[in-house]
């Protein structure tokens, strides 16, 4: 019963959404419409939510008639696994796509009172324009309430792979960065619907972009760490087409989230802030394709199915198509605003523009071009992690260099002498760390010392901002912390921002280049010994899990300082669907890992066993974290000032 | 980097183990790091994305022992990849080769980093042209005038 019940919603929501879609683009100019569709968008809300419980009830309650349950859930799987198993498949996971879609639009209708009220109308009407849209293509071509009769006694497994915890964190983080970005993009097709544009635009759109972005950041933060430890070869990043396209839209959307900036407080950038608002979405939009229409098999893509990815298709046409169209036609009306030097923080803020522009390219052609090249051509190639890593690191190398300068640069005209001389210190420091890492490690002809001074460099560049901007060294100690911790948010969240990119920087090159692996074979007593680890081998026990067996093999680890520790890595094959998994052992020193894999057994008896120590590897997530710290911290401030009751006061009048 | 690694870890492991199975290991440390190396950027083909020195498919297994086979008969790094080219195609490199097909993807980056410069470079030559022309235009005057209002 509560099936049809969902169903139904999931249409009514449909309904809905496609009339406040209409009427709000037909009378967006009448101020009473905007209560209408903010009414509308959080019935939209309801009615989702409402659809979304009926399934999660029929996962957890093994209700097997529902076709999706018996697809993707077993009743041996344990709780957590039955309610994420909703969204471990193509039609769950749509329906949690357009409920966090629906969550923005109630988000915008309950957040925008403020906003002016054609403004409010245009961002409403496109948020149900996108929710009609991608509701049609769940109720028409992968509808999720379909019934089986008769039902089956038991249910299929959901992908052993997917039965973690990170199956309950990553898809949520990522769509909700995802989604996000769908405002910033209603922001701007409003903008040119309505052909104003002001920096009090920006100043809505700024803390969305923040929001999506901080969600995206660990979305991405926790897919990579999941891959990690998951997939059981201790790599982190692939290049893999489906990580591309959550990268692009967070390389897109850090570029939009520094020109908002630049429009919000100089009124300048209008037409590449809008046009990247666009793109970011856009991007966005593009993986959801990729993922979707078969083009690609990897562990993230579902079932294929041709109209599916027809229809995706023509849903990404009509909205990239239109909003391109709509710009091309509409951005010359945008007038551009605020004057400024080269050198400026406007400047510094352009050239990371560019970079990051650039970057995307470099992602988003090598992600597509193989693709591209075997439709046209016939001939195929591939593009894997030595093109991008060589790519992408040549266009990354200069914007590390010059990120530590545009926080120190002025508005509007900068002192490029006198920001280098501050600078200095930190300069120094990142030297002094980068060779002390050289001389302690040895000597080497790579490119890895270069590495660590760009993270040690952009790193202590972000601290040495706060340093400067509370004075210290130039006024007395108690005067300098007091200005530390009086110094406003934001300027915390810039510099622990850039201080997270830092350590992320160093964490990779530390991990790729001073990594210790060791594959051998092992009986039961035997010692191996690899970066001071003495690891020893205590033997394989069979265990019977909830829905899968396991071999596990113990090891007693030894650290270099005494500490011995007790390490389980597993092979398990899961019942249902007898697919084979591994699940390696991590063992946690300091902000260094060792990683243990248990492989194949050998004909002898021994196993096959594979050890890699990987020194500072958490300082990659670590930094992904206070990045996205960074961006909560920010848009805590930001909302107080946004909730400010006179938002008109900091409008610019010329309009 | 796979090259210094293998220094790295022969002066601080003892035990001097580097293949991806034991078994398929070289005795020479110096060719099996090549081996290393030239196998990372070798595609697994029946793999979703996975070089043969990470997946534990039977193929890239077979690929590992191709390679050995090649480098242990005297093959250079090149002829290597070149012979499972001519047996598996473009394919098989995760670094595609530089060649008229693949031009457009080798310099779409670096094409749109010259474009975006040299947009930026005028767009701010002629914000210095306004900065420094004192002269207001009539647009710019009545947006003054309203402004001091």
């Amino acid at each position: 019963m509560s099936i049809e019940l969902g169903h139904f919603a999931l249409v009514l929501a449909f309904a809905i959404s496609a009339i406040s879609a209409v009427t709000g683009l037909v009378f967006w100019k009448r101020e009473t419409i905007a209560g209408y569709l903010q009414q509308g968008a959080v019935l939209q809300l309801l009615l989702v939510v409402a659809a979304f419980a009926a399934l999660v009830q029929a996962f957890v309650t093994s209700d097997f008639s529902l076709k999706l349950a018996a697809e993707h859930a077993n009743s041996a799987q344990p709780l957590i696994y039955k309610i994420t198993a909703v969204w471990g498949n193509h039609e769950g996971s749509m329906v949690l796509w357009v409920l966090i879609l629906v969550i923005m639009g109630a988000g915008v209708a309950a957040f925008g009172r403020n906003l002016p009220k054609d403004l409010l109308s245009l961002v409403l009407s496109m948020q149900s324009l996108l929710a009609a849209a991608f509701l049609g293509f769940t109720l028409f071509t992968s509808n999720p309430f379909l019934r089986l009769s008769p039902a089956p006694f038991e249910g299929k497994d959901l992908n052993p792979i997917l039965q973690d915890i990170g199956l309950a964190i990553h898809p949520p983080l990522l769509y909700t960065g995802y989604v996000g970005f769908s405002v910033c993009f209603s922001f701007a097709i409003a903008a040119l619907i309505s052909g104003r544009i002001d920096a009090a635009w920006a100043r809505w759109v700024r803390p969305w972009t923040l929001f999506s972005w901080a969600f995206l950041t660990l979305g991405i933060a926790m897919g990579s760490y999941w891959a990690y430890y998951e997939l059981g070869w201790g790599g982190w990043w692939f290049w893999d087409p489906v990580e591309n396209a959550s990268f692009m839209p967070w390389l897109a959307g850090t570029a939009l989230l520094h020109s908002a900036l630049v429009m919000e407080k100089r009124n300048a950038l209008k037409i590449w802030t809008v046009f990247l608002a666009i793109i970011t979405f856009s991007l966005s939009l593009l993986g959801t394709f990729m993922v979707r229409s078969g083009i690609l098999t990897s562990v993230h893509t579902f079932a294929t199915d041709p109209t599916r990815g027809m229809v995706i298709l023509a849903l990404l046409a009509a909205f990239i198509g239109g909003a391109f169209s709509l710009f091309a036609f509409r951005a010359s009306a945008l007038r551009a605003g605020g004057l400024f030097a080269p050198i400026s923080r406007e400047g510094a803020l352009i050239l990371n523009n560019l970079f990051l522009a650039a970057a995307t390219v470099a992602v988003l052609v090598g992600t597509l071009y193989p693709l591209l090249l075997e439709a046209f051509t016939g001939e195929t190639i591939s593009v894997g992690a030595p093109f991008f890593n060589l790519t992408f690191g040549a266009i990354m190398a200069p914007l590390l260099i010059i990120l530590p300068f545009g926080p120190f640069l002025a508005w509007k005209r900068g002192d490029l002498i006198g920001v280098t001389q501050r600078l200095a210190g930190a300069a120094g420091l990142a030297l002094f760390a980068a060779v002390l890492c050289f001389a302690l490690t040895g000597a080497s002809v790579s490119l890895a010392p270069l590495g660590l001074l760009l993270g040690f460099w952009v790193a202590f560049g972000a601290l040495a901002e706060l340093v400067d901007r509370a004075k210290f060294f130039r006024t007395d100690v108690v005067t300098s912390f007091r200005r530390l911790f009086g110094l406003p948010r934001t300027a915390w969240a810039t510099a622990l921002a850039h201080f997270g990119l830092g350590v992320s920087v160093i964490g990779i090159v530390a991990a790729s280049a001073w990594q210790a692996e060791l594959v051998t074979t092992m009986t039961a007593g035997q010692v191996a010994t690899i970066a001071g680890h003495e690891v020893t081998f205590s033997g394989i026990a069979h265990e019977e899990g909830p829905n899968y067996a396991s071999d596990a093999g113990t090891f007693q680890v030894r650290a270099p300082g005494g500490e011995i520790r007790t390490a389980v890595a597993e092979r398990r094959v899961y019942v249902q669907s007898r697919m084979p998994t591994t699940e390696a052992s991590i063992l946690t020193y300091g902000f260094s890992q060792l990683y243990l894999q248990l492989g194949e057994p050998q004909a002898d008896g021994k196993s096959v066993v594979r050890l890699w120590f990987k020194p500072y590897v958490t300082l990659i997530w670590l930094g992904c974290l206070l990045m996205a710290g960074a961006g909560f911290l920010s848009l805590s401030y930001r909302r107080l000032r946004i909730g400010a009751p006179q938002p008109s006061a900091s409008r610019v009048p010329a309009e | 980097m796979r090259a210094l690694l293998a220094v790295l870890m022969l002066l601080v492991l003892s035990v001097p183990a580097l293949a991806v199975r034991p078994d398929e290991m070289l005795a020479d440390p110096a060719l099996e790091a090549r081996a290393r190396t030239i196998s990372e950027g070798l595609r697994c083909l029946v793999c979703q994305n996975q070089s043969i020195d990470d997946s534990d498919a039977d193929l890239a297994h077979d690929l590992r022992v191709i390679v050995r086979e090649r480098l242990t008969a005297g093959d250079s790094d090149d002829q290597v990849r070149a012979y499972l080219v001519a047996r598996y195609g473009e394919y098989v490199l995760l670094n595609p080769v530089i060649a008229p097909h693949t031009l457009l993807l080798w310099i779409a980056a670096p094409v749109a980093l010259v474009i975006g410069g040299i947009a930026v470079f005028i767009g701010a030559r002629r914000k210095r042209a306004v900065v420094t022309d004192a002269e207001l235009s009539d647009e710019e005057r009545k947006a003054l005038e309203e402004l001091e209002r």
